[in-house]
C-alpha cells in the first residue's frame, strides 16, 4: 500500500489510526515530509491537558491522535478506599463543571442498592439543583467555544450569568463548583428562605439574557461560515463512538435519559430535547443553547410542583450498600453519566466504575477532524463538548 | 431556518454589543468592596475548641486527612463525697492544613457537639504553604466571624432539634401548669432560653450575616452548659 | 506598484510642500521639534489608543478594565511597559538569534517612519511629501517583513504558520488598499497628504456648491479602505496570524519581556496609523464639519489636533466595537474576500471616480 492510498484512506476514515512516524507525501519533486504539529497538553484550544497530534500536510490535518491521561487522578481506585459520604466529595471532582450531577449519580446508584425511597421534596430539589449545574456548565461552552473561533465577549456575557446562578446555588449548598450537596437518602440540609424566589428570578434573568447568545453567535454570519457543515458526525457513527449528549443530539437523535428512562420526578415534567439536523459544529451548538432554554422551562416547572416534608432520612452510623451491583445513567450535562456499583457489603464500593461522557465524546475527534484545515479542527475541538477532568478521570 | 438579509447577523452583532456599553459593569471591586457571601459558603473551618470533646470523628471522616488532634486525659474528683473520680479528654491540639483540606464539610457535619463551623472568611492565603497549617488559636478566631445560618425555606420540615426542644418546652409547660402558676412562668422562661439557645444553629437565627460584636453574643448564648 | 502611481504623478502641477510648523529655529530646533512630534505620535496616541480598548472592550463586556494603575486605571499600559521591560528575555535554543532579535525592530521602525507624513493640523505635521500617500503605503508594507522574519527565526510551529499567514494576508489586502487611495489621489489630484485634507476642504458635490468629505462620494472605498486596514494590522476578525486559540500566539509565540512589548507598541501604534490615513484620506483631516473651517492662528492649530485625534480615536473605537463583536475568519474565507469581492469592488471604485473626475472637470 503506497503513502497516498494510507493517506486517502485516512481522508475517508476508513484506517485505523497508525503510529505517528512521520510519511513522504506527494510525487516526483513536490515530496515533502509532513508536519506533526502537538496541539496540547499547554495549548489555549484545548482548555486543560488535553492533546491531540495532528499530522499536517500545510494547514490540511491527514489524521489525528488523541493523547489522553495527562490529568489521570486515580479516581474510581480512590472511589474503593472512601465511604459513601466522602465518595460524594470527590466524584463532584472528576467532571468540574458538573459536581452536582456528578454527585446524584452516585447517591442513585447507592439508593437503588439499599432500595431507598427518597422523600418527594428532596427529589425536586435535586433536580433544580441539576438543571441549574446544567445552565452553569452550558454557559461556560458557550463562552469557551466562542471564544475559540475568536469571539471575546461572549465568554464574559457567559460568566456574567454564571456568577448570578453560582450565587444562587452557593446560597443553598455553600459551594459554587464542589456542591457536596447530595447525601444518600436525599440532599445534605433544606433550602434556605428565599431560595425559591431567587430562583425564579434568576431563572427570568437568564431566559432574558438568552437572545444576546442568539444575535451575537448563532446569528452571526461569521460564525455560521466557520461552523456550518464543519464536521458532520452522522448519527450511526456517532452511537457506535458512544457520542452521547449535546454532541448526539446535534446529529437528531433525542436520546436523553431523562426523557428515555426518567429517574428522579423526570417523569412528572415536559422534558424537551433539542435536536439538529446533520450533528456540524453549529448544530452542536444551536443544542447546547437550546438546552439552556429547556432547563430553564424544567426550573419553572419544578418551581410550581415543588413539594413540602423532609429532604433527607436519618441514615445509620455507616452507610453500607449490600452486597451486589447497579448501573445508573444520568444525563449529565455533557453526556451519559453511568456509574457501576459493586459492593461486597462493606462501608466502601468494591468497584466503581465511570462512564463518563467526555471520555466517549473525545473518541469522535479523529473521525471529525480528518481532512479538515486546522481553524475548522479548533472549532471541531471546541464543539465536541469535554471537560478534561472528565476524561481522564 | 429563515433566510435573513446577509449581514443583519453582523449589524445585531453590534448592537447586543452597543447595548452593554450604557449598562452598568457587573465587576465586584473586590479588595474594596468586600463580596456578598451567602452565610453557607464553606469558607473556612472555625473551631470552638470548649465544644470538642476530643471524640476524633472528625479526624477520622476527614478524607485528606487534614485534621491533627492531640489530648491527654484528665481526672475529674467526684463532686459528691465518695463518688468515683472522672476521666476527661483535654484537647491539646487541634490543627486543620488547608493546603490539603477539600472542603468538604465533612467534619463540620459529623461533628456531633456543634465544635465545628463553616465561616464565608476566605482571606488567609499564605506565601507559604506552612501559613495555611491553622493551629488552635487561629481556628478559634476564626469562629468570631460564624454567620448565623439562614432560616430554612417554607416548605421545609422543623429540625428535629426543634421539634425535641418544642415537645421537651410543652413538657415542662403542661408539668408545671398543675402545681402552680408561678412555677409554670419559670418553665416557660426556661423552655424559651432553650429555643433561643438552639435558634441560631437550626436555622431559626436572622438571615443577615451578623456582624462580628453580635456574632460574639450570639455565640455565647450558643455554648453548651458542660460545666 | 509603480507603474499605477508614475502615470496618476505626471498629472500633477509642481509640488509646493506645506511649510510646516515645526521648521522653526535652526536646524538642529526644527529637527528636535519634529522627532518629539513623532515621539508623541508614536508613544503617547497609541497608549491613548490602547486605553480606549482596555476601558471600551471593557465596558462592552460589562466589565471595568483596569481600575487600579493611575486614575481610573489609565497609567495600565505605562505600568505593563515598565513590567515588560524587567523580564528576562527569553530566546529559543533553536531560535535564529540575529533574526529573531531584529524582528520586532522592523515592524518598529517601518510604523514609526510612517508617521513623519501623517498631518494633524494645519501645519502640525513633520513632512509634506509630494509623493507622501505613496511613502506611507510603501513603508507600512515593510512592517510584515519583520512579521515574515518573527515567524522563522522563532523555530516554532505556530510561529511559522502565523508569519506565513500574516504574509498571505498582507499581499491579498495590500491591492485593494491601495487602489482605493489611488482613487482618492486621484479626485484629490496629490498624493500629499496635507494637499488631500487642502482638497477635501475645497471640494464640492459634483458642482452643488454643498462641501463635502470625500467619504460621500466615495463610501464604498471607505469601507474597503478600513476593511483592509483591518486584515493589514491583523486586527480581530481577520487576527489569523495570531489566532490564539489555534496558533497560540502566532509569530508573537515565542517572545517576551521588551521585544513583546515592542510588537505590542507597533500593534497599537499600526491602529494609530491607519486611523489617521483614513481619516487623512475620507475624513477631512482636521476640519470638524464638511465646510467649517477652522480660525487661523495657533487656536485652529490646537483645535484641528484636536478634531484630528478626536476622529483617529472614534476609529479606533470603531475597530474594538469589532474586535468585541465578531468571531476570527478562516484564512481561505479572508482571501476569498479580498480577491473576489474587495479587489473587484475597488477596481470599480477606483473607475467610477475617474469617470467623475473626466466629468466632472
Amino acid at each position: 500500500m503506497s503513502d497516498l492510498d494510507v493517506r486517502e484512506q485516512l481522508l475517508q476514515g476508513t484506517a485505523p489510526g497508525e503510529g505517528l512516524a512521520i510519511e513522504l507525501v506527494g510525487d516526483g519533486d513536490l515530496v515533502t515530509a509532513d508536519m506533526s504539529l502537538s496541539i496540547g497538553p499547554a495549548h489555549p484550544a484545548t482548555h486543560g491537558v488535553f492533546r491531540v497530534v495532528f499530522e499536517m500536510d500545510g494547514e490540511r490535518i491527514l489524521r489525528a491522535k488523541p493523547v489522553i491521561g495527562y490529568m489521570h487522578r486515580g479516581f474510581e481506585k480512590l472511589a474503593e478506599y472512601r465511604d459513601y459520604r466522602q465518595i460524594m466529595a470527590l466524584v463532584n471532582r472528576h467532571d468540574w463543571l458538573s459536581g452536582f450531577s456528578n454527585e446524584l449519580g452516585v447517591a442513585l446508584a447507592v439508593e437503588q442498592m439499599l432500595e431507598m425511597e427518597v422523600p418527594e421534596r428532596a427529589q425536586w430539589i435535586r433536580m433544580l439543583m441539576a438543571e441549574w449545574n446544567r445552565i452553569l456548565n452550558h454557559l461556560m461552552f458557550i463562552g469557551s467555544f466562542a471564544l475559540e473561533l475568536g469571539a471575546i465577549t461572549p465568554m464574559f456575557y457567559a460568566f456574567r450569568e454564571r456568577e448570578d446562578i453560582q450565587h444562587l446555588m452557593e446560597s443553598a449548598t455553600g459551594g459554587r463548583l464542589h456542591f457536596t450537596y447530595n447525601q444518600v437518602g436525599g440532599v445534605k440540609i433544606d433550602l434556605p428562605r428565599g431560595f425559591l424566589a431567587e430562583s425564579a428570578r434568576v431563572s427570568k434573568l437568564t431566559r432574558s439574557r438568552m437572545p444576546d447568545y442568539d444575535d451575537l453567535v448563532l446569528g452571526n454570519e461569521i460564525f455560521r461560515g466557520r461552523t456550518v457543515d464543519i464536521g458532520p458526525l452522522p448519527t450511526d457513527v456517532a452511537l457506535s463512538l458512544g457520542v452521547t449528549g449535546p454532541a448526539l443530539h446535534a446529529t437528531g437523535l433525542a436520546e436523553d435519559s431523562r426523557v428515555t428512562e426518567p429517574y428522579l420526578k423526570y417523569g412528572d415534567i415536559d422534558v424537551e430535547v433539542p435536536v439538529g439536523r446533520n450533528g456540524d459544529a453549529y448544530d452542536r451548538f444551536a443544542v447546547l443553547l437550546g438546552r439552556i432554554r429547556v432547563s430553564l422551562d424544567i426550573i419553572d416547572q419544578i418551581h410550581d410542583h415543588m413539594t413540602s416534608g423532609p429532604v433527607n432520612q436519618k441514615l445509620p452510623k455507616m452507610v453500607k450498600a449490600p452486597e451486589g451491583a447497579t448501573y445508573v445513567r444520568t444525563e449529565n450535562p455533557l453526556g451519559q453519566l453511568g456509574y457501576w456499583l459493586e459492593s461486597d457489603g462493606g462501608r466502601t464500593p468494591w468497584r466503581l466504575k465511570m462512564r463518563t461522557p467526555s471520555f466517549s465524546n473525545v473518541q469522535a475527534i479523529p473521525y471529525l477532524v480528518q481532512g479538515q484545515l486546522l481553524p475548522d479542527a479548533i472549532s471541531i475541538l471546541g464543539s465536541v463538548f469535554f471537560v478534561v477532568g472528565d476524561i481522564d478521570r | 431556518m429563515s433566510r435573513t438579509i446577509p449581514g443583519t447577523g453582523l449589524l445585531k452583532g453590534l448592537a447586543v454589543t452597543i447595548k452593554h456599553l450604557g449598562q452598568r459593569p457587573v465587576t465586584q471591586m473586590y479588595p474594596h468592596e468586600r463580596p456578598d457571601l451567602a452565610p453557607r459558603t464553606r469558607g473556612v473551618i472555625a473551631l470552638m475548641d470548649e465544644n470538642c470533646t476530643v471524640c476524633m470523628l472528625c479526624s477520622r471522616e476527614c478524607p485528606d486527612w487534614c485534621i491533627y488532634i492531640d489530648s491527654h486525659k484528665e481526672s475529674v474528683p467526684s463532686a459528691t463525697e465518695g463518688g468515683r473520680s472522672r476521666t476527661r479528654n483535654v484537647l491539646d491540639r487541634f490543627a486543620i492544613d488547608f493546603s490539603l483540606c477539600m472542603y468538604c464539610g465533612i467534619c463540620v457535619e459529623v461533628c456531633p457537639f456543634d465544635a465545628l463551623w463553616w465561616s464565608p472568611e476566605f482571606e488567609y492565603a499564605e506565601y507559604s504553604i506552612d501559613g495555611l497549617l491553622h493551629e488552635m488559636g487561629r481556628l478559634r478566631e476564626w469562629a468570631d466571624t460564624v454567620p448565623a445560618p439562614p432560616m430554612l425555606d417554607v416548605g421545609a420540615d422543623a429540625p428535629a432539634e426543634v421539634v425535641d426542644a418544642i415537645a421537651k418546652s410543652d413538657k415542662a409547660l403542661l408539668a408545671a401548669s398543675a402545681p402552680a402558676v408561678g412555677a409554670g412562668a419559670a418553665g416557660a422562661a426556661a423552655g424559651a432560653a432553650g429555643a433561643g439557645a438552639l435558634g441560631p444553629r437550626l436555622g431559626l437565627g436572622p438571615r443577615r450575616r451578623s456582624p462580628r460584636s453580635t456574632s460574639r453574643a450570639a455565640r455565647s448564648t450558643r455554648r453548651p452548659t458542660t460545666r | 506598484m509603480t507603474t499605477v502611481i508614475a502615470p496618476v504623478a505626471t498629472l500633477l502641477p509642481v509640488f509646493a510642500p506645506a511649510e510646516s510648523l515645526l521648521d522653526t529655529g535652526g536646524t538642529v530646533v526644527s529637527l528636535l521639534l519634529k522627532i518629539a512630534f513623532i515621539t508623541v505620535m508614536f508613544l503617547v496616541v497609541p497608549l491613548v489608543g490602547g486605553y480606549l480598548e482596555h476601558k471600551g472592550m471593557a465596558r462592552l463586556q460589562n466589565r471595568r478594565g483596569p481600575v487600579e494603575a493611575g486614575p481610573a486605571g489609565s497609567l495600565q499600559l505605562v505600568a505593563d511597559g515598565i513590567k515588560f521591560i524587567q523580564k528576562e528575555d527569553i530566546i529559543p535554543g533553536a531560535a535564529d538569534r540575529k533574526v529573531f532579535a531584529m524582528a520586532p525592530a522592523i515592524g518598529l521602525v517601518a510604523t514609526l517612519l510612517s508617521f513623519a507624513v501623517i498631518p494633524l493640523a494645519p501645519g502640525l505635521f513633520a513632512l509634506d511629501l509630494e509623493l507622501g500617500l505613496f511613502y506611507v503605503l510603501a513603508i507600512s508594507s515593510v512592517g510584515v517583513l519583520g512579521i515574515m522574519m518573527a515567524g522563522w527565526a522563532s523555530a516554532n510551529k505556530f510561529s511559522l504558520i502565523g508569519g506565513l499567514r500574516a504574509a498571505a494576508q498582507l499581499i491579498a489586502y495590500e491591492l485593494p488598499l491601495i487602489l482605493v487611495a489611488v482613487a482618492v489621489a486621484l479626485q484629490a489630484g496629490t498624493l500629499s497628504l496635507v494637499g488631500i485634507v487642502e482638497a477635501q476642504q475645497s471640494s464640492e458635490l459634483f458642482g452643488t456648491g454643498i462641501s463635502m468629505w470625500y467619504v460621500f462620494p466615495q463610501a464604498l472605498g471607505f469601507g474597503i479602505f478600513f476593511l483592509a486596514a483591518l486584515a493589514e494590522l491583523s486586527r480581530p476578525p481577520f487576527d489569523m496570524p495570531i489566532g490564539d486559540s489555534e496558533l497560540v500566539f502566532g509569530y508573537i509565540t515565542e517572545y517576551s519581556g521588551i521585544k513583546f512589548a515592542m510588537f505590542l507598541l507597533t500593534e497599537y501604534a499600526g491602529m494609530i496609523l491607519m486611523s489617521g490615513l483614513t481619516v487623512v484620506l475620507f475624513l477631512g483631516g482636521w476640519q470638524p464639519l464638511p465646510g467649517l473651517d477652522l480660525p487661523d492662528g495657533a487656536l485652529g492649530v490646537l483645535l484641528g489636533a484636536g478634531v484630528t485625534l478626536g476622529k483617529i480615536m472614534l476609529l479606533v473605537f470603531v475597530m474594538i466595537w469589532v474586535r468585541v463583536a465578531y468571531p476570527r475568519l478562516r484564512e481561505d474565507q479572508l482571501q476569498r474576500i479580498s480577491w473576489t469581492v474587495l479587489v473587484p469592488l475597488s477596481l470599480v471604485n477606483l473607475a467610477v471616480v475617474a469617470v467623475g473626475k473626466v466629468v466632472a472637470g
